[in-house]
């Protein structure tokens, strides 16, 4: 019996979550489902995670690259509200046991120096309100099989977040330019990728000011201490029990995260 | 060992005429790297006077791609370099791509068979953000690997920005940015090319000792591209950023 409605939806996403159980993609049973259904359930899902205790602690903006988009058959990013009870410290180990089917993804992460709300925000406006960018790697995951999803799956599934570490190294804008950034992630000591931050819709603060744009259409403002993740340098890596990722970003400095059982 | 100089004048007549021909092994299977080699040499003979190196199959995923474990180098020759501002003739070429590269301007000569990339740093005048433009004789780029380092490891063209000291600068690290008409279409860094691009550069001293050569003060040398190459037709613009090197940009016509 397929489920047909939002509030059903999120709380199939819930207990996927949960019971670490993935789920059919809802596109299988109503293909027509759209980016706006999506939204939909995401903010459902988020009362019902929000209601267990946890917070919203800033924003992932996902779908940033080009080959990302061509993949959902989209030209334009997505979002989600990342949690408090998913943040890693540098250094720090994450557990697969939490997780469904995650893969890594290095980024790099702007904090809010001051608030920030659309419509009409520019880059300048984000690079204004923007204390300082720092080195981040994202576990993203999937509550559906096989990571089988389409665009309105994605956006209800928290933008296929799972977690994410962070430095705590903040590095002001009169030091760097995000754009030129570059980025070397290894696995085990082996280079396994390079990337810039231009990767990212061409540059960072423009995915800033993207997000406080499309969240003010929602009444959402960026406020100061968020953290928004900016998008992913490279192509996702799967991960294994026992592997060590180091993502260095010059300017930056590193952030380690080690993956256990 | 098939005849080389035919080969040779094979390659040659494709680039004078800009016309593709099928790969050497086609009729020439017993084509190997060494072979390879001895005819990009002959073509290195007719060309005039040396102005450096470049390295080819530099990525880990080219390399796999491929199913090798090396890269390889080619040569460059004074009519490769496009000068400061000289826009690239699309028709001059038969299949041009362009990619980011670090160039190395050594100030002091290096060879030997152990060189290894602290000695390479050192010997380093100065480190420049580079395009190279790949242009492979044969059709729509497929080759072997003795093919491709017949055809001097499908160098085309090359444009070099201001080069800056390399002390201080850990160009494992720096940023690589490709865009094309204005968007970006990769990104890297400095690490795409076998790790560290002057562990690179120490590979192609190392190989060039095995025939007693090695490079001289001067020369340039393309340590490989960092990102994947992009085709380019006359019109368009292609821009590289190599982070704490600068920016260069390439007009097409």
């Amino acid at each position: 019996m397929p489920i047909t409605d939002a509030p059903a939806r999120a709380r199939a996403l819930y207990d996927a979550r949960r019971d670490r159980t993935p789920i059919p993609p809802f596109t299988d049973s109503d293909p027509s489902l759209g980016m706006a259904d999506g939204y939909a359930v995401q903010r459902l899902l988020v009362d019902l995670i929000l209601a267990d205790g946890d917070s919203i602690v800033g924003y992932k903006v996902g779908l940033t690259s080009k080959p990302m988009q061509r993949m959902i058959g989209v030209d334009s990013p997505d979002f989600a509200p990342i949690l408090g009870s998913t943040v890693h410290v540098d250094g720090g180990t994450v557990s697969l046991s939490t997780l469904i089917q995650p893969k890594m993804e290095a980024e790099i992460i702007a904090v809010m120096g001051e608030r920030l709300q659309g419509p009409g925000v520019l880059v300048t406006d984000a690079a204004r309100a923007v204390a300082g960018v720092c080195a981040s790697v994202e576990i993203v995951d999937s509550r559906f099989e096989d990571w089988r999803i389409k665009l309105a799956d994605t956006v209800a599934d928290l933008a296929s977040n799972g977690a994410f570490a962070v430095s705590s190294r903040v590095v002001p804008l009169t030091e760097v330019d995000p754009r030129y950034v570059g980025m070397t992630l290894t696995r085990n000591g082996e280079l396994v990728d390079t990337g810039a931050g231009a990767a990212a819709l061409g540059d960072p603060l423009g995915v800033v000011a993207w997000l406080a744009n499309v969240l003010g259409d929602h009444g959402i403002a960026l406020e100061p201490g968020h953290l928004v993740m900016t998008g992913a340098l490279h192509a996702a890596v799967p991960m294994a029990a026992g592997d060590v990722f180091r993502a260095d970003f010059d300017r930056l400095g590193p952030v380690t995260l080690r993956v256990v059982e | 060992m098939p005849d080389v100089t035919a080969l040779a004048e094979r390659l040659t007549g494709a680039r004078t005429s800009v016309s593709a021909i099928p790969q050497l092994s086609d009729d020439t299977p017993d084509l190997d790297l060494d072979t390879g080699y001895a005819v990009q040499r002959l073509l290195r003979s007719g060309r005039g006077p040396l102005v450096g190196w470049k390295l080819g199959v530099t990525s880990r995923a080219k390399q796999q791609q491929v199913g090798v474990d090396s890269p390889i180098y080619g040569f460059l020759a004074a009519d490769h370099v496009l000068d400061a501002g000289e826009p690239l003739t699309v028709a001059e070429h038969i299949n041009p791509r362009c990619e980011p590269e670090i160039v190395f301007v050594m100030g002091h000569e290096l060879a030997g068979a152990h060189v290894s990339s602290t000695e390479v740093l050192a010997a380093t005048a100065g480190v420049a953000v580079g395009i190279e433009v790949l242009d492979s004789r044969y059709s729509d780029y497929r080759f072997t690997m003795p093919d491709v380092v017949a055809d001097n490891a499908s160098a085309g063209r090359y444009a070099v920005g201001t080069p800056v000291p390399p002390q201080g600068i850990d160009l494992r690290l720096v940023g690589v940015v490709l865009e094309h008409n204005g968007g970006v279409v990769a990104t890297a860094s400095g690490a795409a090319s076998l790790g560290h691009p002057a562990a690179a550069v120490a590979w192609l001293v190392r190989s060039l000792a095995a025939t007693g050569e090695g490079l001289r003060a001067g020369d340039v040398v393309l340590s490989g591209g960092l990102t994947a190459a992009v085709p380019v037709s006359a019109g368009d613009v292609v821009v590289a950023t190599v982070d704490r090197l600068g920016s260069l940009e390439l007009g097409c016509r």
